[in-house]
């Protein structure tokens, strides 16, 4: 073996080792808040790709996945329980003409929006499952948001889980704030007494167990969306 | 030092015989340089199999020795463009970030097929986890935010050395086309030695056309699954394309084991066949013993 040879075999093997070394990094101080901040690019070309009049293609209901194989997260100890449901009220507020408080029966009256369709969390996984609810822009035209509303911050209380969303997304005719899953109203796992949904964003963007909507003119940061998970989220 | 516009074409079937005598590195001025007239592309690993040691013959500096006895050592050859030296290590860098990261995404649910069911696709990886040491991002939201930066490099590079190809013609002698079956089947039978003639060639032989071509394809269908999976209702018509979403997953993430595999060999091919187009894929220069075929 010449030395050119050794030489070459030694810097690949050093080359594979630091690079074996690095791996299972974050990028550490210096790099992970560079590549969240790079997230904003993402964040800005996914903005527009979003289409108001493109659909989320629904399913029949044969191919709902068994309930059993669909996860339900939330970020509290155990699964958020409101110790008075009937106590549970929505406030819709921030930058509008007219807040609102909502009952869920007022919202339950409200015009009614159901689909079939395919759930995508970040993790890779998919459900499909069908959820009803009133349509977010139902709620929109009776509070009349102001033309500074560019954000909207949905709240839960999901110990302080919240997400900020763009208002394009949350006016697209497939986001509502959902009641019923699957036909039955929303259980405590998926985020009773109502959630928001949408199949054109990730799970973790559509927050359950609402208990405000709050338009704004700043961007809302969110629980996953301060941790490090892209804005946007959108499909 | 022989002028190279008068040097013999070098007998691709002798190659591995002529290689005994140590020839000095000649130095690049010496003699006015070849310019290969289609300077781009890999380095050529699947030329001809030849005995390693005689690797030696390119890596052993004598001072001032006596000039090779017949037939000379053929002069070096410019052979690869700056573009695609440049394309080719900014991709070797980006392209094992991906596949890092993309590995660490994978982890966080290390399945194929809609909750409940599992695609009827091999998986050895099904329910595993990927050890550590082959992710990149520490966690799911770290992998994704490397994935997501490493993806603009990714693909402007690749658009940059694509362009090349194109712009400067280069495509035709790496591009596999039909007429390249049969010349593959040749070159395939040579290197069985159940022929005994290397099949004539241009720059590239057809089994490298293939492999090169493959490669640039496979870079494509990674692309386009990985956008795919990015906007599965943006783009739905590319993820049905795919056989919709679980299976674009699954087709990005096979995309990786093919990557690897075409790495291994090409590395492999490089250090055991023709060390000397490591350097080549570096300076530009080739000073090995696998000059152009044309």
């Amino acid at each position: 073996m010449t030395d050119r040879r050794r030489f070459l075999l030694g810097a690949a093997a050093a080359g594979a080792s630091a690079l074996g070394a690095a791996c299972g990094w974050d990028g550490g101080p210096a790099v992970a808040p560079k590549l969240r901040a790079w997230s904003g690019v993402n964040d800005w070309l996914s903005g527009l790709l979003l289409s108001r009049s493109r659909l989320a293609r629904q399913y029949p209901e044969a191919r709902r996945t068994a309930e059993r194989d669909f996860p339900a997260y939330y970020v509290s100890d155990a699964v958020p329980m409101l110790r008075d449901p009937a106590a549970w009220q929505l406030r819709v507020g921030g930058l509008v003409r007219k807040p609102v408080t909502l009952s869920l029966d007022r919202i339950t009256a409200m015009p009614r929006l159901s689909y079939t369709v395919k759930h995508h969390c970040v993790e890779g996984w998919t459900a499909i499952a069908t959820w009803a609810g009133v349509p977010f822009g139902a709620i929109a035209g009776l509070v009349e948001p102001l033309a500074a509303a560019r954000y909207v911050d949905f709240r839960s209380f999901d110990d302080g889980y919240s997400n900020g969303w763009d208002i394009a997304s949350a006016m697209h005719p497939q986001t509502m704030l959902a009641y019923a899953y699957n036909d039955r109203p929303l259980m405590p796992d998926h985020g009773a007494p109502l959630r928001l949904y949408s199949p054109t964003k990730l799970g973790y963007k559509n927050t359950k167990y609402l208990v405000e909507v709050q338009f704004t003119d700043e961007r809302p940061g969110g629980y996953w969306e301060d941790r490090g998970y892209p804005w946007f989220g959108g499909l | 030092m022989t002028d190279p516009s008068q040097a013999p074409p070098p007998d691709p079937a002798e190659l591995p015989t002529v290689q005994a005598p140590p020839a000095e590195q000649p130095p690049p001025l010496e003699a006015p340089p070849v310019e290969e007239p289609a300077a781009a592309g890999e380095a050529q690993p699947l030329e001809a199999p030849a005995p390693a040691p005689a690797v030696a013959a390119v890596a052993e500096p004598e001072p001032e020795p006596e000039p090779a006895p017949v037939p000379v050592r053929p002069p070096p050859v410019r052979r690869h463009h700056w573009i695609v030296r440049l394309t080719h290590w900014v991709n070797t860098v980006v392209l094992v970030g991906m596949m890092a990261s993309g590995l660490q995404i994978y982890n966080a649910y290390a399945r194929f097929g809609i909750r409940g069911t599992r695609l009827p696709l091999p998986n050895p990886l099904d329910m595993h986890a990927v050890p550590r040491w082959a992710r990149l991002g520490g966690w799911l939201a770290g992998g994704l935010n490397w994935h997501f930066f490493l993806m603009w490099p990714l693909v402007l590079n690749g658009l940059l050395y694509l362009g090349y190809l194109v712009f400067s013609g280069e495509w035709r002698s790496l591009a596999f086309r039909p007429r390249d079956v049969g010349p593959a089947i040749e070159m395939q039978k040579y290197y069985l030695h159940l022929r005994r003639e290397h099949p004539p060639q241009g720059k590239h032989n057809a089994l490298q056309k293939g492999a090169y071509t493959f490669i640039v394809l496979l870079g494509i269908l990674s692309v386009l699954t990985g956008l795919s999976l990015w906007k599965p209702v943006q783009l739905w018509w590319l993820t049905g394309l795919f056989g919709g979403y679980e299976l674009a997953r699954y087709w990005h993430f096979v995309a990786v084991w093919l990557f690897v595999a075409f790495i291994v060999v090409h590395v492999v091919l490089v250090f055991v066949v023709d060390i000397a187009s490591l350097p080549a894929m570096i300076t530009g220069w080739y000073r090995g013993r696998f000059p152009s075929h044309d």
